[in-house]
């Protein structure tokens, strides 16, 4: 399998959507203008998009509290995830559930999640689906270097792994959980432990789109195949701090920034497309444009969005008292 | 005394006890925060610095950072209460009970009947709870109910600053398992507080205001949201009592019972949902012992029966307000009111 002129792009244009999304929300949290918690995935974008580029709507994901990244990645309307993160009536979720629970099942998205390591088993039950109904999906969880640590997920690898479910783990290793160095909070490696479970486990370099786009590939041909769970264990960093407010200060003194300078996945990925002539530069500052200006868009329209009133609040329960 | 806020007043209440008896130990998630990291040591002192400021004093040792496995470290800490430290952990939300609850309420919680009054375990589980903050569904609930369900569990939940000293001071000296919420959206608020160290004994309620018409019953938070339904009502000539049980578990039923006699109405503020929650138990309560002395059904004022919703709109709505509480106030009253 190769990545086509269209993949490219698609490819692209979803990280651009992302990073674009994610700097839209950091501007407009920092007006004032979004309430609660936001966690944001801007530096990350090459891990969600290239796994979620093998997917379709049959196979199934389940994300984090940082979630924005993975949403867009599966397909969901940024347009209804705007007005869902604004709170408004059209939001994804009608305003009820937030940034932390952006969630569309008709796409695969089984949720960003506001628990940590809530994910894992939810996507042992996708895989259970999957396998059980014979669709040929495969499902996967993208989980913290934190909620590696969780009892949820180490018992969700050996559940996969017994009942050979059509299942992956994607360890986003950002190398902090909340201001939490994950070289302290992990004992052994991601990759140890998926061995010492009977799993396929390899370590990627999380800014390198095309590197994740091609462990993704073999892990979830192999879950197609019924071949069972894998681990992928992406090595990447976050540009914002764990929530919009986070000042940051358990970072090293020009961490980011140097990140930034050297490692940038949109950057990376532009270098690597136009050097080997895949794209033209030309093509690529159009898809940034179209991109920046939808955004815009998609922020205009969540911040003229009505909200919800009090009729809606006792909707989608079985019960009212 | 000295102007404390409810953050201030519950670091120097641990503050104080690590200090009087080196068996105290605080552990949780980023509890100290920077731990492995480049940058700076103590970065966070808790998601929302609480705890800032006890590691640089007492130390790793006694300050410990986590990793996220609830289950390991809050059952970690009633083990080690059962054997010798008195160790005060955070549950960072109390939504978060959902890895670890097995540790709490099967282990912990068991101990010292289960083994025949032979087990004493000494622990504080601090947790963050309540609505306001738009953090929607996992990070808002109440839950305390649940808690106070539990034989063998204590559970406080402090009012405003003062109290939070006094509790938490009590709790950290107490020979069992005592849960204590704090309200999310009260860390800011400030009052006088005393410098020493003192306690607030369990299962005795503050009388907060004293009326003839009305008792109103209301935990944590909504304790201040009744003192100020009570002190609007007074321009309409209706005066309330307030009681503040400061404890679920033990409830001083007592107090409660007193006061809802005198005044012969009773209105329940709960910000949890509204069944098998501290309103229908206290309901419950004063219909059993006190039918004859009521004048009025018993009125309560809670949250809706569904998840906390993100919507800024929709949690307004769904968190009690005093509008709620004056107007169950003039139901019970009748018509006039
Ligand atoms: C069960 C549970 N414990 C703790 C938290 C609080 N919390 C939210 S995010 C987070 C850190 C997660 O770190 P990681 O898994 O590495 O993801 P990252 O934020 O780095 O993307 C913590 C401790 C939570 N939401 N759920
Ligand atoms: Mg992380």
């Amino acid at each position: 399998m190769q990545l086509n002129r269209d993949d490219l792009k698609e490819a692209y244009r979803r990280m651009c959507l992302i990073r674009e999304f994610e700097d839209k929300v950091h501007d407009e949290f920092a007006a004032g203008n979004i309430p609660g918690f936001v966690h944001l995935y801007a530096g990350e974008e090459a891990s969600a998009v290239g796994v979620c580029m093998h997917l379709e709507d049959r196979d199934a994901i389940a994300s984090t509290h940082r979630g924005h990244g993975h949403c867009i990645a599966k397909g969901c309307d940024a347009e209804g995830m705007m007005s869902e993160i604004y709170g408004k009536k059209d939001g994804l979720c009608g305003g009820k559930g937030g940034s932390m629970h952006i969630a569309d099942l008709s796409k695969g998205m089984l949720g960003a999640n506001g628990i940590v390591g809530g994910g894992p088993p939810l996507i042992c039950g996708a895989a259970l689906t999957a396998k059980t109904l014979k669709t040929g999906g495969v499902a996967i969880a993208f989980l913290g270097d934190g909620a590696s640590n969780q009892g949820t997920t180490l018992e969700s690898y050996n559940l996969a792994k017994i009942w050979n479910l059509p299942a992956i783990f994607v360890v986003e290793d950002n190398g902090y959980a909340e201001s939490t160095a994950s070289a302290w909070s992990v004992a052994g490696t991601q990759t140890k432990r998926a061995e010492g479970f009977g799993m396929p486990g390899v370590e990627v370099d999380g800014h390198d789109f095309f590197a994740v786009w091609e462990v993704a590939r073999e892990a979830i041909e192999r879950a197609r195949n019924g071949e069972g769970p894998s681990l992928i264990h992406v090595k990447l960093n976050r540009y914002y701090g764990h929530f919009e407010g986070d000042a940051i200060t358990y970072k090293g003194e020009g961490e980011i920034d140097k990140i930034k300078a050297t490692k940038d996945c949109l950057n990376l990925f532009k270098q690597r497309v136009v050097e080997t002539s895949l794209l033209e530069s030309d093509e690529l500052s159009e898809i940034e444009g179209s991109v920046k200006s939808y955004i815009d868009q998609c922020a205009a329209t969540a911040m003229s969005g009505s909200t919800p009133t009090e009729a809606d609040l006792m909707t989608d329960v079985y019960l009212k008292y | 005394m000295s102007v404390k806020s409810y953050r201030q007043a519950l670091n120097e209440a641990i503050y104080q006890e690590m200090e009087r008896d080196e068996r105290v130990v605080v552990m949780g998630e980023d509890i100290a925060g920077g731990m492995g990291a480049p940058g700076e040591d103590d970065a966070w002192g808790g998601v929302l610095g609480v705890t800032k400021g006890l590691m640089p004093k007492f130390g790793r040792d006694r300050v410990l950072d986590t990793p996220i496995s609830e289950s390991a470290f809050i059952g970690c800490a009633a083990g080690a209460a059962a054997t010798g430290l008195r160790p005060v952990a955070e549950l960072m939300f109390v939504d978060f009970m959902g890895v670890c609850f097995d540790q709490i309420f099967n282990q912990a919680a068991k101990f010292r009947y289960m083994f025949g009054g032979k087990a004493v375990t000494p622990l504080v589980i601090r947790t963050m709870y309540g609505a306001g903050f738009r953090a929607a569904s996992q990070h808002s609930q109440c839950l305390y109910p649940l808690f106070t369900h539990i034989p063998g569990l204590k559970v406080a939940l402090p009012s405003n600053a003062y109290e939070a000293k006094g509790l938490m001071t009590q709790a950290i000296r107490d020979d069992d398992p005592v849960v204590i919420f704090e309200h999310k959206a009260m860390y800011d608020e400030e009052m006088e507080v005393p410098d020493e160290a003192y306690g607030i004994p369990f299962g005795e309620a503050n009388v907060t205001r004293e009326g003839d018409d009305v008792t109103l019953v209301a935990f944590g938070r909504m304790v201040n949201l009744a003192n100020d339904a009570a002190d609007s009502l007074k321009a309409s000539g209706i005066t309330c009592t307030v009681v503040d049980p400061r404890t679920t578990s033990p409830l001083d039923t007592e107090t409660i019972l007193e006061t809802v006699s005198e005044t012969g109405r009773l209105v329940v503020i709960d910000e949890a949902h509204p069944r098998c929650n501290m309103a229908t138990d206290v309901s419950a309560l004063v219909s059993q012992e006190i039918f004859s002395d009521l004048k009025a059904p018993v009125k309560m004022v809670t949250a809706p029966h569904c998840p906390v919703p993100f919507s800024p709109a929709l949690e307004d709505l769904y968190i009690p307000s005093t509008a709620k509480i004056e107007a169950a106030v003039r139901e019970v009253l009748g018509k006039g009111h």
